[in-house]
């Protein structure tokens, strides 16, 4: 085979691989939209799940996804970030820098049951945490840090070194060039990770059904005090998120549209995956370009 | 290339008013202490433009970024750098004002991912200077210095990476002017750069001189006997001679020198 040949050849099974996986998604996505799409419907997305009878929504669960993401966001991010900002900044190549990634990579590998298992047994039990969004949140950091960490310290080794020396040239500090220099020129690659554990917190269900419970209690969306029992925000309360919801319904749902709900439930899921995706993409390039200059 | 004596050198005292000048300084590399610069001793005079050259792995880069101890984390520095009295090569001595006092550009452009405007103020900020009317100042001037504001000022608020590479370069002279520094060093600022933006940014060097001390590290030797007064040719992580930039290029003293800006080596 001549040169030309063999890389027509390559190019032509690269491009079949990449179809081979953009069909796959594809059909995925466009099967379960398709077949959840004519289930929703504002009253689907405005009431309680019912637990017998038919016609029961996914408010709460919707909310308990959202707001369990938030507070997981709140517990991981700092983590994260600062772990980041040490391991490429500050550490240099030792056995210690060494023990944390490993750590940090096992951690990732963690099948999520056991780390279910053991939110349950440390915080619902021994901390007395109870089944909880807090339990949850906690439980979800574990999956997080990883990956966030490991994408943060990516983002921020991929700034040159050249913008470091520019920065301490200038008489500035280590921390203030990391802060003003390193860190903006960082933030996509930061999104990145971000919306990625964001998908997975989302989408979990396996790690949560031990920590954050089957159960959704009625919610009271207009008490706004974090401590009564029936507020919206209670970090304390047990919740059934969509992805424990969709889990339950399919496994021992005995309400007679449970098939519809599931189906629903899965599009709803996606379709805010998706949105949470986009809009977190064009508040990034917001905040990218006001930071930047805009290239 | 032969093996010179180098222990032997020729240095000379400049007599105009002196700058920065090191005693004995020595440089020291990674886990085994390498030692890659020796007893290097110079005196750069004043308002005047002083060349480093020497063939790679020469030491003038790594002499060069001791001078505003650019290489602390990296290496240990021994000797003494001189700076208005006193001896900036000691633990006590703030490193920050060290470097405020003495700018440093690179080889490569590294404006930092922000705007113009922002590239400059960035550090100022830093610095404590608040007052916008000063700050607007401050860029208008030290663009005006490095002779980028005729073409950059209606794009201030665009990023610095819309730039093209000489004026990336120009505008990280504008940014190391604006914190009003006594002397600017260059690691051979011009290596990344085209001939055209080359001869502007020696055009440029030669207009701050009036203001600033500077001393470049350059590879170009046409460019060393193009700008400078004084010219210090390194060997080895020796300094083998310094005189006026004259005699180094037509009435070398050292046999090094000769070989070496006659093209024999390098």
């Amino acid at each position: 085979m001549t040169p030309n040949q063999t890389d027509k050849l390559a190019t032509q099974l690269i491009n079949f691989l990449v179809a081979v996986v953009v069909l796959i998604l594809l059909f995925l996505l466009g099967d379960i939209i398709l077949s959840g799409f004519p289930h929703i419907s504002w009253h689907f997305l405005t009431s309680p799940s019912s637990s017998f009878s038919a016609g029961g929504g996914i408010r709460d669960q919707l909310f308990n996804s959202l707001y369990l993401l938030i507070l997981t966001l709140i517990i991981s991010f700092p983590l994260a970030l600062g772990s980041a900002i040490y391991l490429s900044e500050y550490a240099g190549d030792n056995w210690f820098t060494g023990l944390i990634r490993t750590a940090i990579e096992v951690l990732s590998s963690l099948p999520s049951v056991v780390v279910g298992l053991f939110g349950y047994l440390l915080f619902v039990i021994e901390f007395h945490l109870g089944f909880s969004i807090l339990s949850g949140a906690i439980a979800l950091t574990f999956f997080n840090l990883p990956l966030l960490v490991r994408s943060i310290e990516g983002s921020l080794h991929a700034v040159p070194d050249s913008q470091r020396e520019a920065g301490i040239a200038l008489g500035l500090s280590n921390w203030r060039t990391i802060r003003g220099v390193i860190l903006p020129a960082a933030l996509p690659g930061i999104l990145t990770g971000i919306i990625l554990s964001a998908g997975r917190v989302f989408g979990e269900a396996a790690a949560l059904i031990y920590t954050a419970g089957q159960s959704a209690p009625i919610l009271d969306y207009t008490n706004w005090n974090p401590m009564a029992t029936d507020s919206f925000l209670n970090p304390m309360r047990p919740a059934e998120t969509l992805a424990v919801h969709i889990w339950k319904v399919n496994t021992e749902g005995v309400t007679p549209d449970a098939v519809s709900i599931s189906a629903g439930a899965s599009a709803v899921l996606i379709i805010v995956i998706l949105i949470f995706n986009f809009g977190a993409r064009a508040i990034g390039n917001h905040m990218f370009k006001k930071m930047t200059g805009g290239k | 290339m032969q093996a010179y004596d180098l222990s032997q050198n020729h240095i000379v005292m400049p007599p105009e008013e002196i700058a920065l000048s090191t005693n004995q300084l020595q440089v020291f590399y990674g886990s085994n202490q390498t030692q890659s610069m020796t007893d290097a001793s110079l005196s750069f005079p004043r308002f005047q433009i002083t060349a480093l050259i020497g063939a790679s792995g020469s030491g003038k880069s790594t002499y060069l970024r001791s001078l505003n101890r650019m290489n602390d984390r990296i290496a240990r520095v021994e000797g003494e750098i001189m700076y208005r009295n006193t001896n900036i090569n000691s633990r006590q001595v703030n490193v920050y004002e060290v470097r405020k006092h003495i700018g440093m550009v690179f080889q490569k452009p590294n404006p930092f991912a922000k705007s113009i405007t922002d590239n400059i103020t960035f550090a100022l900020k830093a610095a404590g200077i608040t007052d916008k009317k000063e700050l607007r100042e401050r860029v208008e001037t030290s663009l005006k210095e490095a002779a980028l504001w005729d073409e950059v000022k209606d794009d201030l608020n665009t990023s610095a990476l819309s730039l093209s590479g000489g004026q990336q370069q120009r505008l990280c002279i504008a940014r190391a002017i604006a914190m009003k520094p006594d002397i600017l060093l260059l690691d051979e600022p011009a290596s990344a750069l085209d001939p055209i933006s080359t001869a502007k940014l020696e055009m440029t060097l030669k207009e701050l001189v009036k203001n600033y001390t500077i001393i470049i590290v350059t590879h170009n030797m046409q460019q060393a006997s193009r700008i400078s007064t004084y010219t210090a040719f390194f060997h080895l992580g020796h300094v083998i001679e310094y005189d006026k930039t004259t005699a180094i290029f037509q009435t070398p003293t050292m046999q090094a020198t000769r070989d070496y800006v006659t093209g024999h080596f390098g």
